[in-house]
């Protein structure tokens, strides 16, 4: 197997990432070859949602989605979301909020709300934890993620 | 007193670099040779180990303690910045570098603040003192005239800075235990939520896990674990993954079997795809007949945790017994990233990049491995994914220690997820015995237990699974022995005795998981206290109280508590149709010497699916003096969910050879929908000692759950996990026998609930969203 350039579109530039396996899921080429540590990896099955990021704005599990089918899709990453230096509304909100303890699977959290959010103007506490109900937390953060979730919204 | 020899400041600033960063500059390398040869004070007793100031005013906090996602760092700066009088964003903090922090032991066991702070706090205290003294002679002020403010010391129009008066030079000075402590009067910065520091890099992605950190060059490797626990390596087939681009080598010793990659991909794949045959090995026992196998381990020795009186006397006198076996199961920490470590092996001498919470003892655990000497390895921490005990970061830094070792270059070791789930260490499983005697009058005459655990020879370390597989020295015995704390109750009975059994054998490496033995051993005593109490025809409140005299804060915290969750008595919730309500009262004094909380838990229980919904916990906690109660309130709410989880669904599956609930799939936890609200009386008592609140509230959950899941249906759960199947199998079993399954006529509360008239001055702490405004 011969390394291959595959050309992704990141957090609104080009970036082209060489890799042996076309078949490799995004959250390596994300992490390894380009460097963007927000996502992380958590299970490598889909489960948890820690590697979770946006594909032409869909919440996406980068941890099971082959480089292969990206194709020209506009991925954008946690880091993606404050480009501008600035927070986003749902980032500042999970700081009011003081939403995490370890922080580990924070960057699931706000990209999945983020997407729940662009399409879910003002939703109630139910609709929060049911947007959110596959994405795993440890250390027992979720009502301040509801909590930073609801204020992101309003 | 202040001497003039200089710090080690450039080293510390080029090892600040290498802490924070991904991308490495070319400087890091000198720095580690500097650090090499370094020799910063590191003696617990020396006031130059915690703390530095440079020639520009800032301080350096040397903690070794670490930071695991609880906010410690922030509340550690707290006490500096308030006991030396400098602004928070003055201080850095480094922790958990085996050359540049004090061994101040683990961070577990809720005592970072408790010890570790307290530790810090007479550092800065005498820190503090020596300077004002000096401010006096370069003023040529008494310093009574002196005050502090943003590391200025002042009296009138004169003032000199810390900047002048340390900058740059060590202290030379020992820890003065008699260095005045600030008032807690005029505390501006200890008891005040201030916010996290490490949350905004959280949210935007540029903190950097020990998973994101990696060095140049540095190779990928990933461990073929065995088939099963106990099997021997036969042979391997490398041309099994020929042709996976860029494996670098399949390494060998004994059992322990890995592959190092140039990619991480290549890596992952070449250890799916390497073939090997090991030997069969079915050494676990049958996981049906889990509590008969304990129950028939062989014992190495009782430990008597207390004893008064003449408990089996009498019992067997008494008017009425009541007896009860609890049992809980085997539990994994299920972080939320698998384990992680970098290594690098260089001239004899091993770096080691660890996630883990004690990496004093890490050093020496990989020295041992390797055969070096402890000087030869630097164990420097970064937080990784949060663990809740020692789960498998240590094991993951042995790894990677071996690969490193091996192969000559850096190596990055990454745990999958059917690892971190199979491999970790687990919560060992518990059982207890419990007998109460109630004499005429329903007054308890006697109690006595008997516990099922592991012995805990092993003291403070797990042994490392490489060392072990690699057939190179490994530490012998298991741990820990410290989970027969809270085996003996906060109660004075007038005959007690609680003994724990220790076990010479455990299916799986046993392990510390947040409030280790303490939840298990509590759930016990409190779940079986309320069946005491029906039995006696008590308030569950009432109970505790007539048995709690001696203890102000114990009886008003549980006063606070009937307030806080309305407690209006037993089975004052309707039940209607299929879904039956109930409430459960629980109550814990940390290891009986510290951290006190009450709660009250509110269920649901469905009798047709058996599913249990925790709708509400209310919680009051007494930990002392709170340094930020944000960070307190976090903790105690990360308590009552994680354990609402590990007591609803948590169970460690296994066959004869392996354990077989390796991924989130059958090892569930609970989900957004299934979290509890949580009401929380936070008592701040700012001139007690300080306690710790990273365990103690997850102690109360199962027991509340159970008593609340009795006042719902009448029906006692005595095996953690509830799930729908015991919960059914319990109702079904309840009619079946012909008992009604409703709750006892109990008295109602029968005491005076005023608490206007506490004997210790207490104030709630400020409702953090009010803070915030």
């Amino acid at each position: 197997m011969a390394a291959k350039s595959i050309p992704l579109h990141v957090n609104g530039k080009i970036a082209h990432v060489s890799v042996d396996d076309p078949d490799m899921p995004l959250l390596y080429a994300l992490r390894d070859n380009l460097g963007l540590r927000g996502p992380h990896f958590g299970c490598g099955l889909g489960q948890c949602g820690a590697c979770t990021v946006h594909i032409d704005g869909n919440a996406v599990r980068s941890c099971v989605m082959p480089l292969s089918s990206v194709g020209k899709k506009k991925i954008v990453t946690l880091e993606g979301l404050s480009l501008s230096g600035k927070l986003a509304p749902i980032q500042e909100a999970f700081v009011s909020e003081q939403a995490a303890q370890c922080g580990y699977c924070i960057n699931g959290m706000i990209m999945q709300a983020a997407a729940f959010l662009a399409h879910n103007k003002n939703p109630n506490e139910d609709q929060i934890k049911q947007a959110l109900a596959d994405n795993l937390c440890r250390c027992g953060t979720h009502l301040r993620i509801v909590r930073a979730v609801k204020r992101a919204a309003t | 007193m202040l001497s003039g020899k200089p710090t080690r400041r450039e080293f510390l600033q080029g090892t600040g670099i290498l802490i924070v960063s991904f991308s490495l500059p070319s400087a890091f390398k000198s720095a580690l040779a500097q650090a090499a040869n370094s020799s910063k004070i590191v003696a617990l007793d020396e006031v130059d180990a915690y703390l530095a100031v440079d020639a520009t005013g800032r301080v350096t906090l040397y903690s070794g303690k670490v930071e695991l996602g609880t906010g410690v760092s922030t509340a550690l700066k707290q006490i500096v910045a308030e006991e030396l009088d400098v602004p928070i964003t003055a201080i850095k903090l480094i922790e958990g570098d085996t050359l540049l922090t004090p061994a101040q032991g683990k961070t577990w066991g809720s005592l970072t603040i408790q010890n570790g702070g307290v530790q810090i706090r007479q550092a800065a205290a005498t820190a503090r003192q020596a300077l004002l003294q000096e401010a006096g002679k370069r003023l040529g002020l008494p310093v009574a005239d002196l005050a502090v403010e943003q590391g200025t010391v002042r009296s009138g129009a004169k003032q000199v800075t810390y900047a002048e008066l340390i900058g740059g030079k060590n202290f030379s000075l020992k820890l003065d235990k008699q260095a005045p402590l600030k008032d807690p009067a005029n505390y501006k910065i200890v008891g005040k939520p201030i916010l996290r520091e490490d949350i905004p890099p959280k949210v935007t992605g540029e903190f950097t896990y020990v998973q994101d950190f990696n060095l140049p060059g540095a190779l990928h490797g990933r461990i073929v674990r065995p088939p099963t626990i106990g099997a021997s390596l036969q042979s391997v087939d490398e041309n099994s993954i020929r042709g996976i681009p860029g494996v670098v080598k399949v390494v060998q010793q004994n059992n322990f079997l890995a592959v190092v990659a140039e990619s991480e991909w290549g890596a992952i794949q070449a250890a799916q795809k390497l073939k090997a045959n090991w030997s069969d090995w079915q050494g676990l026992p049958d996981q049906s007949k889990l509590w008969e196998y304990v129950r028939a381990t062989k014992i190495t020795k009782d430990d008597v945790t207390s004893n008064v009186g003449d408990a089996d006397k009498a019992l067997a006198q008494a008017s009425k017994k009541i007896d009860a076996t609890y049992d809980f199961a085997i539990h994994t920490h299920g972080s939320i990233g698998p384990s992680c470590a970098v290594a690098d092996f260089k001239d004899g001498k091993l770096t080691c990049w660890s996630a883990s919470q004690g990496p004093h003892d890490l050093r020496t655990q990989l020295a041992a491995m390797l055969s070096l000497k402890d000087t030869d390895v630097h164990v420097v921490y970064m937080e990784g994914a949060g663990c809740y005990g020692r789960n498998a970061h240590e094991d993951a830094a042995a790894d990677a220690a071996l690969l490193a070792h091996t192969m000559g270059r850096p190596v990055r070791v990454q745990w999958m997820r059917e690892e971190e789930h199979g491999w970790d260490p687990k919560g060992p499983p518990t059982l207890m015995d419990l007998h109460a005697g109630l004499d005429a009058n329903g007054q308890v005459v006697a109690w006595r237990s008997e516990l099922f655990v592991p012995d805990g020879t092993g003291g403070v370390v797990v042994k490392l699974l490489a060392a072990e597989a690699a057939g190179l020295p490994v530490d012998k015995g298991m741990s820990p022995g410290n989970i027969i704390n809270n085996s003996a109750i906060p109660y004075s009975f007038p005959n007690v005795k609680t003994v724990a059994h220790r076990l010479a054998e455990t299916p799986f490496r046993p392990s510390w998981i947040r409030a280790p033995g303490r939840m298990q051993n509590t759930f016990c005593n409190e779940a079986f206290l309320d069946e005491v109490a029906v039995a006696a025809g008590a308030d569950p409140f009432d109970f505790r109280l007539r048995y709690l005299s001696n203890d102000p804060r114990g009886t008003e915290l549980l006063k606070r508590l009937i307030q806080l969750a309305k407690w209006r008595g037993r089975n004052a919730t309707p039940t209607t149709g299929d879904v039956a309500r109930g409430r459960g009262v629980t109550y814990v004094k940390y290891e009986l010497a510290r951290t006190y909380v009450g709660a009250v838990a509110d269920v649901e229980v469905n009798r047709k699916s058996g599913e249990i919904r925790v709708r509400r916990f209310a919680v009051v906690q007494d930990c002392g003096q709170v340094i930020n109660p944000e960070g307190v309130r976090n903790q105690i709410e990360g308590n009552v969910v994680q354990t609402v989880s590990r007591t609803l669904k948590e169970e460690v599956t296994f066959d004869r050879s392996r354990v077989t609930s390796v991924n989130w799939a059958n090892y569930p936890i609970l989900t957004f929908p299934e979290v509890p609200e949580i009401d929380i009386d936070l008592i701040d008592r700012p001139t007690e000692k300080p306690w710790g609140v990273g365990e103690p509230a997850a102690a109360v959950v199962p027991s509340a759950i159970a008593n609340a899941v009795f006042d719902a249906t009448g029906v006692r759960l005595r095996s953690v996990p509830f799930t729908p199947a015991k919960v059914r199998a319990a109702l079904q079993s309840a009619s079946e026998a012909g008992h009604v399954v409703d709750v006892p006529q109990i008295a109602s509360l029968a005491f005076n609930q005023d608490i206007s008239q506490s004997p210790i001055p207490y104030s709630t702490v400020t409702d953090f969203a009010r803070f915030l405004g």
